[in-house]
């Protein structure tokens, strides 16, 4: 494959090319989900510590408050996605599949829903550290899935620079069109969401990392930076997991970030267009994250929608604001179908870091595993240029001790592996496996 | 919402798969065999699918006889043991008694596979070892080859031949590397491409054989890299010898589309279990071949060598797998 990369857009290496299922959802534009009766805000809805909540029982809230604060430097708020009165602080079920504590919010049917923030002063006027301040009281996480603490990415590391700031626009899990919608809809937006994380970071250039199968989206950033010499819309080959931090990295910079590192090793910071968009808003207008941008999809809903749902709608009221469930449905996924997270509970809520709802029919042919062939698939397939049938033969043989050298730590379980084997050996569960081996050793 | 469901399935990430299994990897496989098959029928007539047939019952029911479950098809579904029957047959002479390709396929099956733990176990290529088995014990009637075009209906008098019975013998002809090595005549490239030549059922036709192996590379059915690199190096190999002894060694043309490679790249070679696993290991397995292939045809005792630089290089597969582990991104 890589030696046709000079001819076609640019890319990583290895991966994989899923069916994109993009088409029923590409065109629509983004629409706004109706308030509901019941919000469920859970205090951990990010990576880092879970926050502490500032509310309880009977209080009245109001739509864009704070009701948890950051609990640590890796933590963020969280804010009533509508006005009205707090139920308590309950244990409730989670994306994740854990029951997790949850501040339950009923609304006020008769209040306006306007929300309640005041437009900060001009960002060139504050200080950096105000900034930063700001953004972590807002709620800001990475919209691209992990939603992770956006506030982190906006201050360098001691010794550190960040001369590159890439957007993430790829959208490379099947299904999925938010970002999509979203660079169409809110070009200027993402721009000028770029410039102020460039700005914080004292970067150079900007880069947003689009994949050409969004052809329209590609133009619309490229009009909207137009007349900004240092941000570069990229066009990257369609293919998975090109969204993958360290895969974009490679692909717009021909650069591997080194195991165990982080992009700002390599002077680059990588932030979604959503959180982009997010950072604009919040700057514009003081609003904190109370709402994001969910695909909801797949075979087994009536009316496929692009919802700007707000934070804590249950995973129901979103699929029967949508026509509800087909009685083919045998799977709803949270997130997409390479990475999400089958549920079974339908009360569970949408969190921030939720960017599709997916409910997919049982598969045609339901294929029993099979004896591994050899046929080193999975070897082409991983973009981390692990061997997968070997580690799942380790794990699978319990020869802990054989683990050390494959590297399995390096696994961020894009699922590739498991996406081309023709024996459908459930190859990233046991890397899964092969990396909580590893750590329960201390290793590497 | 939920109207009519019932229970939703729960299972991990990812929820959608490339639809590759390992029985239509097999079938594709056979499918690129009828072309084959058909050929082999065309020169060598009915012969050809008594051989075949002889050869995929010899496999199938010594997978049956080896697997757990009797009372199941089990194993036998995944169309590996008919293929290597089938593959094997095609490797063979066209007068060979049925008998003995029904011992061949046995063989391949028991040696070859079962004994090793079945699918994905074994260390050489299972139809290989039915055909090194037929040859270290029938090396006259494994090199006795009968001419093509005698008609769609004939029969060798050996074909039927019983057990262990001495046959009369019947007109034969030779293969082009024969008449290479033993002659110093090289061949033209037409016949070798039509295939209305002397040799194994399967291997006289090389644009049939090219064909099949382009569909294989295209449907990514097999690694083109093993393939691809084993005529690669037979054609730089032979023919770099050609240019310094044009009298003693035939070109790469001629070493391409003679004898068993064409058929043994596309069909051998590719075999993902007893190759290696690794893309760098591939290209290695690949040149080895392809210098084991001209090493045995051009200085070797025998014409031809496809079927022991295949099992040799079998042999290291697990030591390329070793030492070519792909290096870790950003490592």
């Amino acid at each position: 494959m890589s030696t046709f990369s000079l001819a076609r857009a640019s890319s990583f290496r290895h991966g994989v090319h899923p069916d994109e299922m993009k088409a029923m959802t590409r065109e629509l534009t983004i629409e706004r989900m109706p308030f509901v009766e019941r919000y469920v805000i859970p205090l951990s809805q990010h990576t880092g510590a879970p926050s502490r909540p500032l509310v309880g029982p009977g209080m009245r809230v109001r739509r864009g408050q704070m009701i948890a604060a950051p609990d640590g430097l890796i933590s963020t708020a969280q804010h009533a996605p509508v006005t009205g009165t707090v139920r308590g602080i309950e244990l409730w079920a989670h994306p994740t599949g854990r029951r997790t504590p949850a501040i339950v919010i009923e609304i006020d049917p008769f209040d306006s829903q306007r929300v309640f923030a005041e437009p900060p002063p001009p960002i060139d006027q504050m200080e950096p550290a105000e900034v930063v301040r700001r953004v972590q009281e807002a709620g800001l996480v990475g919209l691209g899935g992990a939603a992770f603490p956006s506030h982190v990415k906006l201050q360098l590391p001691e010794g550190k620079r960040a001369q590159f700031v890439i957007l993430n626009g790829c959208e490379c899990e099947p299904y999925l069109t938010c970002d999509h919608r979203v660079m169409v809809e809110r070009a200027d937006a993402v721009i000028h969401g770029l410039r102020i994380i460039m700005r914080m970071l004292k970067s150079g250039t900007g880069y947003i990392g689009v994949e050409l199968n969004k052809a329209d989206a590609i133009e619309a950033l490229r009009v909207a930076s137009a007349d900004h010499d240092d941000i570069h819309v990229v066009p990257l080959e369609v293919k998975y997991p090109q969204g993958a931090e360290k895969m974009l990295i490679d692909a717009i910079f021909d650069k591997e970030v080194p195991s165990g590192k982080l992009p700002i090793d390599l002077e680059i910071v990588v932030n979604n267009v959503g959180t982009s968009v997010a950072l604009t808003d919040l700057f514009a207008s003081g609003t904190p994250l109370v709402e994001r941008v969910v695909t909801v999809t797949g075979p087994g809903v009536r009316r496929p929608a692009n919802l700007m749902v707000p934070v804590g709608t249950s995973l129901e009221a979103v699929l029967d604001y949508c026509g509800g469930l087909r009685p083919t449905t045998h799977q709803v996924i949270m997130g997409g179908p390479m990475m999400g997270a089958a549920q079974k509970d339908m009360d569970v809520p949408i969190i921030k870091g939720i960017s599709g709802v997916l409910a997919l029919n049982e598969a045609a042919t339901i294929l029993e595993e099979e004896a591994c062939i050899r046929c080193g698939r999975c070897l082409e397939a991983c973009p981390m240029f692990l061997n997968p049938s070997r580690i799942a033969a380790v794990v699978r043989g319990e020869n802990v001790e054989q683990l050390p050298g494959l590297h399995v730590l390096d696994c961020f379980e894009c699922a590739s592996c498991s996406y081309v084997c023709p024996s459908r050996i459930p190859l990233v569960q046991l890397m899964r496996v092969s990396k909580a081996m590893v750590r329960q050793q201390g290793g590497k | 919402m939920g109207q009519g469901i019932t229970q939703l399935s729960i299972t991990t990430a990812p929820f959608v798969s490339s639809g590759l299994s390992t029985r239509r990897l097999m079938w594709e496989v056979a499918l690129a065999l009828v072309p084959v098959v058909a050929v082999a029928t065309w020169y060598f007539g009915v012969t050809a699918l008594l051989v075949i047939f002889a050869c995929a019952f010899g496999s199938v029911v010594t997978e049956w006889s080896f697997s757990a479950d009797r009372r199941s098809l089990g194993s036998l579904l995944d169309g590996s043991a008919l293929l290597t029957g089938v593959l094997l047959a095609l490797t063979l002479p066209p007068s060979i008694p049925l008998w003995m390709a029904f011992l061949g396929g046995v063989v391949a099956v028991a040696l070859g596979k079962s004994i090793w733990g079945g699918l994905g176990q074994n260390l050489f290529n299972p139809a290989l070892v039915g055909r090194a088995f037929l040859q270290a014990a029938f090396p006259v009637t494994m090199t006795t080859w009968s001419p093509p075009r005698e008609g769609l209906l004939h029969l060798d008098a050996s074909t039927l031949a019983a057990p262990l019975m001495h046959v009369a013998d019947a007109t034969t002809t030779a293969t082009p590397l024969g008449l290479a090595k033993f002659e110093g005549t090289v061949t033209d490239a037409l016949p070798l491409l039509m295939g209305n030549i002397g040799g194994c059922l399967g291997e006289t036709s090389s644009l049939v054989l090219i064909v099949c192996g382009l569909y294989l590379a295209i449907r990514r059915v097999f690694d083109w890299r093993l393939a691809v690199s084993t005529l690669l190096t037979v054609a730089v190999f032979s023919q770099v010898l050609h240019w310094i002894n044009p009298e003693a060694f035939p070109g790469a043309t001629f070493m391409l589309l003679s004898g068993g490679l064409l058929f043994g790249a596309v069909f051998m070679v590719t075999d993902p279990v007893s190759t290696p696993i690794t893309l760098r290991g591939a290209w290695i397995f690949g040149v080895g071949v392809g210098l084991l292939v001209v090493l045995i045809r051009l200085f070797g005792g025998l014409p031809e060598g496809v079927m022991y630089s295949i099992l040799l290089m079998n042999s290291v597969t697990p030591l390329i797998n070793r030492y070519t582990q792909p290096r870790r991104f950003g490592g």
